[in-house]
This record gives C-alpha cells, sequence and structure tokens, in this order.
C-alpha cells in the first residue's frame, strides 16, 4: 500500500478507552477521591462531635441522649464563660496586632529596600517553623527561671532586680500568649497583604503624585481601598485561624494559671480527652460553629465585596 | 500656560547613560511632541518633566522656574498615562474630582469644574459609572478629563493612544487635537508614532538613542530632514534609499543614473552618497529608468509599487492605475526637485 492507495480510517477505540470518554463515568472518578477524604475525615467527626454534645459519653462507656443539657450547664460555667471572653478577647487583640505590624512590613518590603528577597525570606520564618517547636521556644522565652528576657534585663542590664514571671499570674499570661501569637501570625499577613500591595500598579502612585497626593493621601485614598478585598479575605483567615487555635496555648500554658487562658478550643480539648467528659467537650467544641460561621459571613459580606471590582455592565 | 525649556539634560541609570544631553524649548501654548523608536528615550524625557524620575545633568525649567527639585505636585502639570492610571475605586466623577478633592475644594466648584471637562469629552452619561464598565475610548477620554479639571500650565501625554484600536486612535488623534485648540494650553505629546507626530505636532521633537535628531514643524522634517534617521522616520510608505556615487553630474549605482537636485549642496563629485526619494515623489516616465515590479498594492486613490532597482528596494506611490505585472518593468522617474541626497559615511543631508 503506497499513499495514493491509503484511506483514512480512525481506529475503533477500545472498550477501557470509551469507559473513560463516557461522561458521568469520569465526573464519578474524579469526584470519588475528594468525597472520600471529606465524608471520612470531615463529615463523619462532624457529624460525630455534633451528636456527642448532645449527649452524656464519656471515655469509655456510652452515653445517652441527654438533649440541651450539656449547653445548659455550660451556660452557668464560669470557666467556660470565661474562656468565651478570653477566646474573644484573643482574637481581637492578635488580630489587630497582626495586621497593624503586618501592613507596616508588607509596606516596607513593598518599597525599594537593600536585601529585599533576603528579609522577605527571614520573615517567613515563623510561619515554616511548626507551631509546636516555636511554642516551645516560646515557653523557654518565658520560662520564669531561664527566661532569656529576664537574664538580659536583670543580669545583663540590671534594670530590674527580679526575674519576670511571665505565666504565672492570669494577665503576664495572656498578653505572653497574644505576643507570640501575634509574631507567629505576622509572616502570613505580610506576605499575602505583599502579594496585594504588588498587584497595585505603580502609575496609579505617580498619578495621585501629580494629582497632589501626600504619602499619607496615597495610603489612605488609593492603598487602602484597593488592599481592601484582599485584607478581607487575610482578615478572614486569621480571625479564623486564631479563635480556633489550640497549639500555642496548649503548648505554652495548657490553659493556666487557674484557668485563665483557657481558649475554648483548649478547654474543649481539656474537658473532652484528659478529663474524659466527651460530650461536654464535644459541646464546647459545637458551641464554637455561631461565632466562626457570623466572623466569615461578616467579613466576607461586609468588607469583601465591593462594587467596582465588578464586571463590566455597559448598561 | 507656560513655556517648557530642557537644557542639556542627561539621564543615567546606574552606570547607563540613557539621555546624553536633550535640549527643547517648548513656547507657551505649543503643541510639541517626542517622536522616536522604542528605547529612545522619549518617555524617560516626559517623565523627567513631571518629575517622576529625577534629572542626572542639566535643568529643566517650566514657566521660567527651574523645577529639578520641585516635587511633582508642585510643578502645576497633568499627565495622560499609556495605561490611563485611573483609580479603579473611584466612580469617572471622583477621578475627575480628585485633584480638587484634595486641596478641599467647595462641593460646588468640583461639580462645576468636573461638568465643564465632562461636558468638553462627552462624559456626562458616565459620571456615575466605575472604569471598569468604560470602554478604552471612554478610559482615554476620563484620563484627560482628569487632567482638565487640574486647569495646569502643561498636559503631558505619554502614548495615551497607543492601546486603542486603529479607527478609535485616528477619532481620538482629532479629538486631542481639537482640545488643544480649544484650550491653548502647551502640551508634550509622547509617541512612537510617526502620523500622530505629523498631524498634531506644531512641533515635532525626533530622538534616538538618548539624543535629539532634529526638531522642527511636522512639514519642515518632512521636506528637509537633516539626517538618514529622519529621512527614514518620517514618512508613510518610508523614503526610499540607494546607495551609489556621483559621477558626471548624476547620480550613478550599478548601471542605471538618477538626476540630481539643481542645487546638490556639499555633494561632490565622485562622493559616495545615499540617494533619497519619498514614493510619492516617483512618477511614471517612458524616459525614466526601468524597475522590475514585484508586488503592487493598490489602495483605491493610489497604488503602492514594490520595485527592485539597482539592487536597491524601491517602493512607489502612483496616483495611476498600475496594470504591470510582477515580473514586468515599469519606467520610473524621480523628480529632481524633491531629491534628498546624505552623506553615506555620517548619513546628514548634503543637499
Amino acid at each position: 500500500m503506497d499513499a495514493s492507495t491509503w484511506v483514512a480510517k480512525r481506529p475503533e477505540p477500545s472498550a477501557l478507552a470509551r469507559l473513560f470518554d463516557y461522561k458521568p463515568f469520569l465526573i464519578a472518578v474524579c469526584l470519588f477521591p475528594a468525597v472520600g477524604l471529606l465524608v471520612v475525615f470531615l463529615t463523619y467527626p462532624l457529624g460525630l462531635g455534633v451528636y456527642l454534645a448532645f449527649t452524656d459519653t464519656q471515655i469509655g462507656g456510652n452515653g445517652k441522649w441527654i438533649g440541651l443539657l450539656n449547653f445548659i450547664d455550660l451556660m452557668e460555667d464560669p470557666i467556660f464563660l470565661q474562656s468565651v471572653w478570653w477566646t474573644f478577647v484573643y482574637t481581637a487583640i492578635a488580630t489587630v496586632g497582626k495586621f497593624a505590624l503586618g501592613l507596616w512590613l508588607a509596606l516596607l518590603l513593598n518599597d525599594n529596600i537593600p536585601f529585599k528577597s533576603a528579609i522577605r525570606a527571614i520573615i517567613l520564618l515563623p510561619y515554616i517553623v511548626p507551631t509546636v517547636l516555636s511554642a516551645i521556644a516560646w515557653w523557654w522565652i518565658y520560662d520564669p527561671q531561664f527566661s532569656i528576657i529576664s537574664y538580659v534585663v536583670v543580669d545583663q542590664l540590671g534594670l530590674r532586680e527580679r526575674y519576670y514571671d511571665f505565666l504565672g499570674e492570669p494577665w503576664p499570661a495572656r498578653w505572653s500568649l497574644i505576643v507570640a501569637n501575634i509574631w507567629r501570625g505576622i509572616p502570613f499577613v505580610a506576605i499575602t497583604l505583599l502579594a496585594g500591595l504588588q498587584t497595585i500598579s505603580p502609575s496609579l502612585y505617580e498619578a495621585a503624585m501629580l494629582d497632589g497626593a501626600s504619602g499619607w493621601q496615597r495610603f489612605r485614598r488609593i492603598t487602602a481601598p484597593l488592599l481592601m478585598p484582599i485584607l478581607a479575605i487575610v482578615m478572614t483567615f486569621s480571625v479564623l485561624f486564631t479563635f480556633t487555635d489550640f497549639q500555642l496555648v496548649y503548648a505554652i500554658t495548657r490553659g493556666g494559671p487557674i484557668n485563665s487562658t483557657h481558649l475554648m478550643a483548649t478547654l474543649a480539648f481539656q474537658r473532652g480527652i484528659p478529663a474524659g467528659q466527651l460530650g461536654e467537650g464535644a459541646a464546647i467544641a459545637v458551641a464554637m460553629i455561631p461565632f466562626l460561621v457570623f466572623a466569615t459571613l461578616f467579613s466576607y459580606y461586609a468588607l469583601g465585596n465591593r462594587k467596582w471590582q465588578q464586571g463590566s455592565d455597559n448598561d | 500656560m507656560a513655556t517648557v525649556s530642557v537644557r542639556s539634560v542627561r539621564k543615567a541609570f546606574g552606570s547607563v547613560e540613557v539621555l546624553h544631553g536633550v535640549d527643547v524649548e517648548v513656547a507657551d501654548g505649543e503643541f510639541v511632541i517626542l517622536v522616536g523608536p522604542s528605547g529612545c528615550g522619549k518617555s524617560t524625557l516626559l517623565r523627567m518633566i513631571a518629575g517622576l524620575e529625577n534629572i542626572t545633568r542639566g535643568e529643566i525649567a517650566i514657566g521660567g522656574r527651574v523645577v529639578n527639585n520641585v516635587a511633582p505636585k508642585e510643578r502645576d502639570i497633568a499627565m495622560v498615562f499609556q495605561n490611563y492610571a485611573l483609580y479603579p475605586h473611584m466612580t469617572v466623577r471622583d477621578n475627575m474630582a480628585f485633584s480638587l478633592t484634595l486641596l478641599n475644594a467647595p462641593k460646588s466648584v468640583i461639580e462645576e469644574k468636573v461638568g465643564r471637562a465632562a461636558g468638553i469629552l462627552g462624559l456626562e452619561p458616565y459620571l456615575a459609572r466605575y472604569p471598569r464598565q468604560l470602554s478604552g475610548g471612554q478610559r482615554q477620554r476620563v484620563a484627560m478629563g482628569r487632567a482638565i479639571v487640574r486647569d495646569p500650565q502643561v498636559f503631558l501625554f505619554d502614548e495615551p493612544l497607543s492601546n486603542l484600536d486603529a479607527k478609535l486612535r485616528v477619532a481620538m488623534r482629532a479629538e486631542i487635537k481639537e482640545l488643544h485648540q480649544r484650550l491653548k494650553t502647551t502640551t508634550i505629546y509622547v509617541t512612537h508614532d510617526q502620523i500622530e507626530a505629523m498631524t498634531m505636532a506644531d512641533k515635532i521633537v525626533v530622538m534616538n538613542g538618548g539624543n535629539v535628531e532634529q526638531m522642527g514643524a511636522p512639514l519642515e522634517l518632512y521636506d528637509r530632514p537633516r539626517n538618514l534617521f529622519v529621512a527614514g522616520f518620517i514618512g508613510s510608505p518610508a523614503m526610499n534609499f540607494i546607495k551609489g556615487r556621483i559621477e558626471g553630474g548624476v547620480f550613478r549605482a550599478g548601471d542605471i543614473a538618477l538626476p540630481l537636485p539643481s542645487d546638490p549642496g556639499q555633494a561632490r563629485e565622485g562622493q559616495p552618497v545615499v540617494y533619497g526619494i519619498r514614493p510619492e515623489h516617483l512618477r511614471l516616465d517612458g524616459a525614466g529608468v526601468a524597475a522590475t515590479v514585484h508586488v503592487t498594492e493598490p489602495t483605491g486613490s493610489e497604488t503602492q509599487v514594490i520595485m527592485h532597482l539597482a539592487g536597491s528596494q524601491v517602493v512607489g506611490a502612483f496616483r495611476e492605475r498600475i496594470a504591470e505585472k510582477p515580473g514586468q518593468h515599469l519606467h520610473i522617474a524621480p523628480d529632481p526637485a524633491l531629491v534628498h541626497l546624505f552623506d553615506e559615511q555620517t548619513g546628514t543631508r548634503l543637499n
């Protein structure tokens, strides 16, 4: 056979090839892993947690349905109420701190400064180190005997007579945790806001400069509004992460002293696992859900949706 | 309104010098266009006038005041950017009013000034829209509106039409020229498009490689380009160049002879020269030289013919209909009064 006698004819696809061209089959195959993982590791535990919250289950025993009794008990539990209050305070102060410092850092890095890429890499460091590791480092920093801060201030500079007792009193312990959380949260905020800043065209600043805007006016009228959409998203994530924080607090103070630094997440764990009251722990965890949903919806809709971002409708 | 003086201005980025001593004088109310190929330094010069780049050496004066160390906002200039640089989070009205808002101007003043600028540019129906909701031409107009509202001493345009489609570009060209005739504000306009330069400018500054090649009125540049670069840059289709030498009172290249202009200037017998003739200055002439037709491009009003003559490619633009097919010969003759002679070594004009 040569080129003149050859007739073009597409070969018949095999059964397997036909199966993979069959759309419903493809959809099922592609969805299966994701749905499977979600069901096994997310939906089932969440569902079980919600169920447990309405039972009096303890570790090693089968509980029975007790309705809202767990929640009614919690409403009268001063430790729980204090943990709710502290979770809000912790989230609020830490978020403000993270965003103030993170934005400041992002603005610095967005300018032309020497060793920019090296500084960027260093800034990411707190984020790369596993939280538990950095928590242990902070624990050492806050240690009553071996604290480096006490060492510098007392032994080296002689500014104080006694060592600091960072974690022995409620308020110093709370502030110590907030500082550690801010330190840990800055890189995420700084790097994402820096990415947001870099999407703002430099010619906008030049135009504003020619229009007569001072540095502050350029920040307030150009940078801030244009950064708002990404700021809202970063803020949402940051609030969620801080609100549900567990590792830092549990590794540094374990909720102490006298339960003063228990967040809802650490209290839920404390009650559920070491104390064995699975039902009560689950109830505390479930009580966080409305706050989280509200925080998400608020920052998403109130801050994230800008009229000027909406697509071109030429009406 | 004001004059702008650029005196021996140099600009270096690190050790790379991109402007090598540029002098430009812009009279009050004049429309000056800086034109040149990419990387010739024209945009850099404009940004230096605006104050967005600092001046390495030399000085720039606006309205007689040296502004080397004056902040952009104190220079009383307005600039239209290539990408328009409209504030995406502000409506058209707020974009145009931005500079006035910063001055805490009273609401009535803002309303009046924005209204007037919007009227001039036909933007009234769009004042409440966001830039995203506008077409390219409308955005362009908003950018100009923002400049007009400022009522500055000098308008600066940085390739304002290069993001528009061809048809809109022609329309906006006329609009900008009309705007200048109406407002009579001193204008400096940067473009790489020589047609924009020819059609709009009072004065063209042709730049190349960080130097000013020639400065003058559009037709002056067209009629008497000072060197090969300007000759090739101004005019479309571009001027034809044929290399050869002057022998026996005519120009010879290979086996053809072409007439010299009546006043050959500094061109001497035996000198190697470049013979320049614009396509529209070639005419059909039975007694002329024979050129081989390669491609004919009829446009209706005229026909452009790409021909080969003495080893060079030559383009002719003829009013007549051309019947000759590729490969056939066409007898053409240049108009001796419109011939340009250039030194082959230095590229400078001889006649």
